[in-house]
Order: C-alpha cells, then structure tokens, then sequence
C-alpha cells in the first residue's frame, strides 16, 4: 500500500534543542490517525515538519511518494497538506467568507472554488449564517468550525489538525471530534489529528502513535493503544521508545 | 482659516501617502521601516532630475519615479530588511534607519545637497473659491491621493493578492499554513511602500517647489508619526493619522510659527499614544508580545572575560594612552570616553529594563545645555555643573517620558523618539543660535584645555560610571530592574511595579546622558541644536547592541569601534554613516546578542 504521507526518521532542532530524535509515522489514504503525547513531547513540532514551517534536519517527509521534505509549504499545500493550526488561528479580521477564500489561496480554478465554498456553507451551516461577520468576533466553537472548513477550501487529501478540542466546551468537544469523522467519511479526506486526550481521539481513529521526548514511544491500532496501559506511562515521560 | 484647512489636507495627503507605506510594512513584516523616509527625499530628486535635467514629461515621469523608488524598495527588503527580521525586529528597524541614512548619502553624492527648484508643472494659483486660492497641482495631488486610497482599499479587500496581504498582516504562521508565499507578501509590500512613499514626495516637491536629497527626513518622520498615530498596522489608521498631523500641524504653524511643527508633531504623538496607547484605530497591543523589549535577554551568555584584562584595561586606557598618544588619537579618544559613558548608563534601561529607548540626544541635549547655561552664566565650576547636568537630565527627561511607561512594544520605543525630539526642539525654539565660548573646566587653577587633560577627565568619570552601574547590576534593585527586563508579566504577577521601576531605570540612564552631554558641552566650548539629532540617539543605541545590550564594559567595546575605529579611519562622515549601517547589520547577522555576547 502506498502510503499518502510518510515520516521517516525525522529529526528537527531548534538551535541546541533537539526536538524531534528520529520520528517516523505514515498515515493512509482516507485514513484517521491519530497523535498523541503530553506537553511538550513534539507534536506541534510533527506538524510543523510536516507542513514545511520548520526546518528538517534529518529525515524525509514523503507526500504521496514525492519527497517534499525541502519544498515549501505553499507546495505542500497544492501537493494536498492542509492544517488546522494550534488554537485555532482564523484571520480574525477578515470575515467568514474571506477565511475561507484564504483556504484557497493556492487554487487556480475559480469555478472549483465557488462551488467548494458551497459546499462549506451546506456543511457547516452556522458558518453560512455568519458569512459577513468578521471571524475574530465568531464563538471559540465557530471559529473551530471555520478553521477546519478553511483547511478543506484546497481540496487536500490530507488535513493535519492540532488540537481541535482545545479549550472547548466538552459538548463541543464531542461534537468537533463528530464533525471530523463525518467529514473523514463524506469526504474521504485523510485526517491527522493531533491530540493530548488520548481516549477521545483514539475514539475516531484507527491508528494511533504516541510521542514522547521527540519519539515514538507507542504505536497501533486504536483499541490496541486503548488497552495498553504504558499508554499512561508514555503521557509521564517513562516509557521507553518500542 | 479656510486656507489653513487646504494647505493642512496637502500636507496631510502627503502624511497619509507616506503613512500607508509605513503601516503597510510593518502589518506583513513587524518591522518598523525607517527607509521608508529617504523614498520621500529620493522620489523629489528623481522627478527633479527626469522633469528638469532630462527634460521628460512629467506624466512620464512620475511612473518612472515609482518605478525606480518600487524597485529599490525591493532591493532593502532582499538585502537587509528581511534576513535581519528573521532573527531580531529590533536589529531590522534600525539598520532600516542605516539603510536610509545610505540612500540619502548616495542621492547627495548623486544630485549634490543643493536645494533644487522643483519645474512648475502645473499652475498652482490659478483657481479660487471665494477668497481662497489655490492650484490645478493641488487639485490632482488630492486626486491623485483619493484614487490611490481608494485602488488599495479595493485591492485589499477584493484582490486575491490584497486578501493574502491582509492575511500575512494578521496572522503570518496562518497565512503560511493555507500556502499564502508570505516572502513574496512581504517583498510586494515594501514595493508598494516605496512606491507610494516616492509618490509622496514628488507631491511635496510639486506643493513647497524645491527639492533636496535630505528633505525626506522631516517628511518621513511626520509620516511615521502619522502611522504610529492611526496604530501601526492599520492602514485607515494611517490615513486619518496622516490627515489629523497635517490639518493640526497646518494649524499649529498658523499661530506659533514653522519652529513650533516637531513640537506639535511629538507631542499629539505622546498624548495619543498615552490616551490610546495602540494609536487611534490600532489594537492595543497585548501585554505578552513585546516585539521589542527583551528581544536580547537570554539570547546568549557573555564571553567569559580574564580577570586580568580589567586592570590591563585601565592601565592601558587611563595611563598608557594618555602619555603616549597624539592629540588626534587623544581627541578621538575622548568622543570613544564620553560615548561610552552614555552607553554605559543606557545598558540600565536597554539590557535591563529591557526598554529600547530611541531619544537619547534628548537627555544629553539637556545635560549639555545645562552645564553651558550654568558655567557661563551664573558661574558655577564645572564640577558642580557636571552632576548637575545629570541630575537636571534624568529630572526632565523622567518627568516628560512618565506617561511613556504605560504603553507598550514598539510604542515606547517610538514614544521615547518622540519625547527625545520634542526635547531638542524645544531647545531650538527656545536657543535657536546655539551656545559660544563655553567654559573649559579648570583644576586647581590650571584650565585644562589640552585633548589630553579632556581625556584624562573623560576617562575618571568613565570608570565612575561603570563601577555604579556594574554595582547597581549586582544590587537587589538592580535585579528587580532586570527581571522587569527578562520577563514583564512575571515580574508584575510578583508585584513589581513594572512601570515604576521602567521609569527609575530611565532617570539612571538620563542622568549619565546628561553627564555625557555635559563633557561634549566644555570640550565642543561651542553647542547648538543640530548636534542633537536623531542619529545621535541610534548611535547609542547601536553602541549598545554592539558591544552587548546588558553590558556596561559592552558600551566601551562599542564605542571603541563605532566612534574610535571610524574616526581613525578617517572616514567622511557620510561613508562614516554607511560604515555604522554596514557594521550594525553584520554584526546583528553574525553576533545577535553583541560582539562580547556569544549566542547559544
Ligand atoms: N520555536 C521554538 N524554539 C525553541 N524551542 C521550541 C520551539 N517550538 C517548540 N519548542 C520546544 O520543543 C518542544 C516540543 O514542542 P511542541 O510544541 O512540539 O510540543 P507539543 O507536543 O505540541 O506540546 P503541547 O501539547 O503543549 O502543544 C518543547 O520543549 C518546546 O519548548
Ligand atoms: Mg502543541
């Protein structure tokens, strides 16, 4: 099986700091997969190689075959990456729609565009509702809603997410994680989803890994890691890397 | 009174045009971009030299001056501007001012310094309303104006690229993950700044009718004022900003004369930044992003330094020098002393307040009129007037930044610029002519006039000044000083008066500007307004990210090679200003934290 994205042995560094040691993860076709680790342990710094913003010392990041792991990230994002970044940074001087004309950005096909921005309007109707309004005035689950749908705007095969949940409600909670395996489904879009409460993300995916210090402490399918009780020690830093 | 109105919407056209520019560059790049006044002066002399010495057409002329401004414009931010941003906004924002400092050299060099009248190329009296007169130039200057206004508005809002411009503005890490290229973002926007800030100063020429290299300076600065004053960032802010200056400045002009425009620049600038401390549209800036404050601290640790160096130092510097020296070395030796006093006693508010303070000249003006004012009118000796002078010094200066403190970023910084300013030009409304025959110091009846007997002098009160301010570092209040410095919102959650002990660190650094420009004062025996200039204030600035921000021994290091090797070199002063641009920015690419700083 082709894989639609692959890590392998990647390493990063910021100045002495050795942030990821060697972290090697692939995620398939239509697949959720999900990344868990407490504070600190690298996962923002996963997203972040993956998606270009921080250099890779060592290691490729593979996009459906093609090394990219020195190409942009605008290149990234026509190859098919797109993110739901940390805290959920909408634009939030720009309204609803032009977010969501920003999730396009890379897109040439004005016609593709409009219908998607359809399409994410029937999806996300709350969104439809506020179109006008400017996305830093939008509820903390809005704008939630608004950054996933502005990471579907560039038709990816794969959407990177860091930390839906954060600081939502947990109603919401439940209701993001809901949203993302309907979307996962309609959609057929990869997702890989980052993730500190590992019950709640390993309950939508199929796979899972867990980070921890810069590697992969834990690996496998999501009832095999729900069961594995060195799961709890990996989030205290114990574990040893499998 | 109507014409007061019309000659302050020019001007404010003007502001607005260069505003927008300023604004602009610091939405994509959080920097703010001093180059950006020289485009005004450039874009003067380059329509001068195509309309007057080419012969060109003026409305071929005008897109060719974009064209050249757009293109330079392109070139500071691939060559400086953007390597430099990536490590340190502060180091960017000054070697942007280097950076104009070069164009402005390189124009003189180009078109001479004379002034130049600018060709009447359309009738500027030949329409009236009423009593009021006024030109076709004015009236396409405000059209010209309103078009681009409101071609970029559109062109933000609508344009695929404005939306991705705006974006960048907003949120840069965002803006990158959806794919905008936010380096092309950024290029395009200092092209369009430069564009407009050309623009902007072919309408200056075209409304006071001549034209000079360096006339983009004070035009540049009312601009910048006008961006700080709408809220960096914010381009209607800029463009309110820009026509509020000019209508009150036109207005201010009107009943206390032309000498009266910097005072009321800076201070509707202190006032609006105290009542609206993110300017008048602008966000106020949240607590925990300060782009500049402590952007060194804990960037590197110092060189360690063998203890015998320091008494190698002295005895090299203080007896050694003296004796063996030429009056030439020894002269240049005392401008590196008094330099280094300054700087020394501004590593208090820089390295450990963590304030970067951009008016020193302010304080050291002060302390130079002082000393002057006392020795030679009420006869006091010079060594009372020289604590006096800092004392004075720290007093005024503490009193005018006082409402400084509450703002924050590189609000202080452009707020501290103003209070400087507004200090030197209150003493040139008040001294226009300047001060002679200021007295030499005398000890024990010898007058000491010799370059020698100065540099002794210099150096005594140098050693003075590093042991209290090595001593205030090590003491408990010097350690409050610094964990305001190193971490703002730790030092408040513990109680600190954050803005409390900003202040005090400023008065210290004041009054050893105030001494420092008291000894300039009885070695120049002559002062005048001119010498305090803004570049005086960068200097210590720049001495001080030289040598180490929050090293006091740092300053000496500093000023050794700013002032010292420059002048040795007997550089003119205009390579003498390339020079500090092209040291400055190495020295921040190779050595963020200072020559005596090694970064992690
Ligand atoms: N730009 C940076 N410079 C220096 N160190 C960094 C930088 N970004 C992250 N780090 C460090 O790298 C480590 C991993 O950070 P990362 O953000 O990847 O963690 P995380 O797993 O996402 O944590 P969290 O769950 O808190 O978001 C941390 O120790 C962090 O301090
Ligand atoms: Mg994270």
């Amino acid at each position: 099986m082709s894989d639609l994205l692959a890590l392998e042995d990647v390493h990063v560094s910021y100045g002495p700091f050795h942030a990821l040691r060697g972290v090697g993860l692939t995620v398939g076709e239509g697949e959720i997969v999900s990344l868990l680790g407490g504070n600190a342990s690298g996962k923002s710094t996963t997203m972040k190689a993956i998606l270009g913003l921080t250099r890779v010392r060592a290691g490729v990041v593979r996009l459906a075959g093609e090394d990219v792991t020195h190409r942009s990230t605008a290149h990234r994002v026509r190859a098919g990456i797109s993110s739901v970044p940390e805290a959920r940074r909408v634009f939030p001087e720009m309204t609803v729609d032009e977010n969501l004309r920003a999730g396009a950005y890379t897109r040439r096909d004005r016609a593709g565009v409009a219908d998607d921005l359809d399409r994410m309007r029937e999806l996300f109707p709350r969104l439809a509702e506020r179109r006008r309004q400017q996305a830093g005035t939008l509820s903390g689950g809005e704008q939630q809603m608004l950054a996933v749908a502005r990471a579907l705007m560039s038709r990816p095969r794969l959407v990177c997410m860091d930390e839906p949940t954060m600081g939502l409600a947990p109603r919401l909670v439940d209701q993001v994680l809901d949203e993302i395996a309907r979307l996962n489904r309609e959609l057929g879009v990869a997702v890989l989803l980052v993730e500190q409460q590992a019950e709640l993300a390993l309950s939508i995916a199929s796979r899972g890994y867990v980070l921890a210090t810069g590697q992969i402490a834990l690996r496998g399918t999501a009832a095999e890691l729900l069961d594995d009780p060195r799961i709890h020690e990996a989030y205290l830093g114990k574990a040893v890397p499998a | 009174m109507l014409d007061t109105l019309v000659a302050g919407l020019l001007r404010g056209n003007v502001y607005a045009l260069g505003a927008v520019g300023i604004s602009l560059v610091f939405g994509v790049m959080n920097v703010v971009n001093f180059a950006q006044f020289s485009f005004f002066g450039l874009g003067a002399m380059l329509a001068w030299f195509f309309v007057a010495q080419e012969g060109l057409p003026f409305w071929l002329a005008l897109p060719l001056v974009l064209v050249v401004c757009a293109g330079l414009g392109l070139l500071v931010n691939v060559a400086v501007v953007r390597p430099l941003a990536r490590f340190l906004p502060l180091a960017a924002m000054l070697s942007t001012y280097a950076v104009s400092q070069i164009l402005d050299n390189a124009s003189q060099l180009a078109f001479t310094a004379q002034f130049r009248v600018f060709p009447k190329v359309l009738p500027t009296s030949n329409l009236h309303v009423g009593s009021m007169r006024f030109g076709t130039s004015d009236l396409v200057m405000l059209g010209v104006t309103a078009t681009v206004m409101l071609g970029m508005s559109a062109f933000l809002r609508y344009g695929k690229v404005g939306q991705a411009i705006r974006a960048t503005a907003q949120d840069q890490e965002a803006a990158l993950q959806v794919g905008i290229p936010v380096g092309l973002v950024q290029h395009l926007s200092f092209v369009i700044a430069s564009a407009l800030g050309g623009l902007a100063g072919v309408f200056v020429s075209l409304y006071v009718g001549v034209a000079n290299p360096t006339s983009g300076l004070t035009t540049g600065m009312t601009a910048f004022v006008a961006a700080a004053l709408g809220g960096l960032g914010s381009l209607v802010g800029a463009v309110v900003g820009g026509f509020v200056l000019g209508i009150v400045e036109a207005f201010g002009i009107s009943l206390a004369g032309d000498t009266a425009r910097q005072i009321i620049v800076f201070a509707v600038l202190v006032v609006v930044l105290v009542v609206r401390p993110g300017g008048l549209l602008g966000k106020v800036p949240l607590i925990a992003t300060e782009p500049l404050t402590g952007t060194f601290l804990g960037k590197g640790r110092p060189l360690r330094v063998p203890r015998w160096v320091w008494p190698a130092a002295f005895v090299l510097g203080g007896i050694v020098v003296p004796f063996v020296a030429d009056d030439y070395v020894l002269t240049t030796g005392t401008q590196v002393l008094v330099y280094a006093v300054i700087a020394a006693g501004f590593t208090v508010t820089a390295g450990q307040a963590g304030v970067v303070a951009l008016g020193q000249a302010g304080p050291i003006a002060i302390g130079a009129y002082t000393s002057a004012l006392l020795t030679l009118h009420l006869h006091v000796s010079f060594w009372v007037a020289l604590p006096v002078a800092g004392l004075v010094a720290a007093v005024i200066a503490s009193i005018l930044s006082s409402p400084v403190w509450g703002v924050k970023g590189h609000y202080v910084s452009i707020a501290t610029l103003g209070v400087g300013t507004a200090i030197v030009a209150v003493i040139q409304l008040v001294l226009p002519q300047g001060i002679y025959g200021i007295p030499v110091p005398t000890w024990a009846g010898t007058p000491l006039s010799t370059p020698r007997a100065y540099y002794l002098v210099d150096a005594g009160v140098l050693a003075l000044t590093l042991l209290v301010t090595w001593r205030l570092r090590a003491s408990h209040l010097g350690k409050v000083i610094s964990s305001v410095g190193s971490d703002e919102v730790a030092a408040l959650a513990s109680g600190v008066r954050v803005r409390d002990y900003k202040a005090l660190a400023f008065a210290v650094s004041a009054f050893f500007a105030g001494i420092g420009g008291s000894l300039l004062a009885h070695q120049y025996t002559y002062i005048d307004p001119t010498i305090f200039t803004m570049l005086m204030s960068l200097l210590v600035v720049t001495i001080v990210i030289m040598g180490g921000v929050s090293l006091p021994y740092g300053a000496v290091v500093g000023s050794l090679v700013l002032i010292g090797a420059m002048e040795l070199l007997r550089f003119t002063p205009e390579l003498r200003i390339i020079a500090y641009g092209l040291v400055l920015i190495l020295v921040v690419r190779f050595r963020p934290g200072g020559i005596l700083v090694r970064t992690a």
